[in-house]
């Protein structure tokens, strides 16, 4: 119960972020734009069902596809992001996951490297469709690259720095 | 058949995810197109509610620089009166005094409403505003939105009862008639998904000569908007050796970023306008 009033706020936080915040920031550049609220799923814990996690992602995306006027668009991404992610995570640990099924992926419980592999590769499947469906729309080919991988390092520079801010590793004792 | 129930049952996560994603799909094809929200208009009054929240805030810090504003907006307004009428015909006046006793009435053909900006993206490739002033409150599909320092800020794309959406000049697909002020050449302004302060301005003649700090007002070719609102001025001219036509770089007059207050526009003559220009001959 701890864990899903933690979440729903987590769930709620991430989305005002986005939506108040980074979509209001003027843009640097016409590649960059920062996303954070993706974040919220991969801090979801591990006993987590894939269906569930389909669900869940399905609808933060829709949720921030309400008020950016993109009724799908990160619904679809953040869907497939949340669909793959316990692929992944199978790939990074193989037995232990089971055992801890309350505690979350974060620096502490999986360790330096195979945490970076997962938020970068995540990030990244999660821009690279996000970008794709934007591009099938309009856009060159220099502009789905450029987009894809610059939106890639600003999500995760943002995500290292929630991680220095939150220092989720002691609050976990 | 056993088999086939069996087969989703197994893989029930994969199509539910399968299916959110068609879902979705369906939902941004079918949007793009018909700038229809899909499920209609509660979701749009949700989160014109929750916009108002947080734009009162937001305003309430802002309130001197609007005011400001204002003042000068009357002092525009007064100069321009004019424009906002077309020419009376006098060579039927003796029958219209006869006929018809108010006389305004007949000839004002924009008409201007005040409304509150409640949302305002400016960051991704289509970009929407809402306001808070709807069918109820006498928005039509269709009407102009400026800005108040009288420049062009988009077109009304759908309307609520309490709010409505307006496609922002940066938008994809956004076209507004517009002229050069020096030789009344005119084009089409579009936004190329770059930069929030440039709009292009396309098919303009080579037999034009613009300069570079020229300035570009809409034309009155446009049917939702009034002549001679400002675009923006010239900043790049590219020549294409390939066609007839220039193309234009503006520096965008209106700042997107700031946006309180617009002002919707009605064209009184618009369907009529439209209904004619639609009218092909019955032989072609």
């Amino acid at each position: 119960m701890n864990n899903f009033i933690k979440n729903s706020i987590r769930f709620a936080l991430f989305l005002i972020i986005q939506v108040v915040i980074l979509n209001e920031v003027p843009p640097i550049h016409q590649f960059i734009t920062p996303y954070l609220y993706f974040l919220c799923i991969l801090w979801l814990p591990f006993g987590i069902s894939r269906l569930s996690l389909t669900l869940l992602g399905f609808i933060l995306g829709f949720a921030l596809d309400l008020f950016s006027n993109t009724p799908g668009l990160h619904a679809a991404a953040c869907g497939l992001m949340a669909y793959i992610r316990p692929s992944i995570l199978n790939l990074l640990l193989a037995q232990e996951a089971s055992e801890e099924v309350n505690k979350e992926p974060s620096i502490g419980t999986m360790g330096w490297g195979p945490y970076a592999f997962y938020i970068f590769t995540l990030t990244f499947i999660h821009h690279f469709y996000l970008v794709l469906l934007e591009w099938l729309q309009f856009g060159s080919f220099t502009y789905f690259l450029g987009k894809v991988l610059l939106t890639s390092i600003m999500s995760i520079l943002l995500i290292f720095l929630v991680e220095l801010i939150m220092n989720r590793r002691k609050l976990k004792r | 058949m056993k088999n086939i129930i069996g087969f989703i049952r197994q893989n029930f996560t994969f199509f539910t995810f399968l299916i959110l994603q068609i879902v979705s799909l369906v939902m941004l094809s079918s949007f793009s197109k018909s700038h229809q929200t899909f499920l209609g208009g509660w979701t749009n009054q949700m989160i014109g509610e929750i916009n108002t929240r947080y734009n009162n805030w937001s305003y309430f810090f802002r309130l001197k620089e609007t005011n400001a504003k204002l003042v000068l907006e009357n002092i525009e307004l007064r100069n321009q009166l004019k424009q906002n009428f077309v020419p009376y015909d006098t060579s039927k006046k003796l029958a219209t005094i006869i006929l018809r006793k108010d006389s305004l009435e007949k000839v004002r053909k924009f008409f201007y409403l005040p409304a509150k900006v409640v949302g305002n993206t400016f960051t991704l490739q289509k970009n929407y505003i809402t306001i808070e002033r709807g069918s109820l409150q006498g928005v039509k599909k269709d009407m102009a939105a400026i800005s108040p320092d009288g420049s062009i800020v988009g077109i009304v794309v759908e309307v609520g009862e309490n709010y409505s959406k307006i496609m922002s000049l940066l938008h994809r697909n956004s076209k507004v008639s517009a002229m050069l002020k020096r030789d009344k050449v005119a084009g089409t302004v579009e936004w190329d998904g770059s930069d929030p302060e440039i709009l292009t301005l396309k098919n303009i003649s080579k037999s034009a000569a613009p300069k570079l700090g020229d300035t570009i007002y809409t034309s009155p070719y446009s049917a939702s908007f009034p002549p001679q609102l400002m675009v923006g001025r010239v900043t790049q001219i590219i020549a294409d050796p390939a066609s007839n036509f220039l193309t234009l770089n503006l520096k965008s007059s209106t700042n997107f970023y700031n946006l309180e207050y617009i002002y919707l526009v009605e064209n009184k003559r618009m369907a009529e306008q439209l209904g004619i220009e639609k009218n092909k001959e019955p032989n072609e």
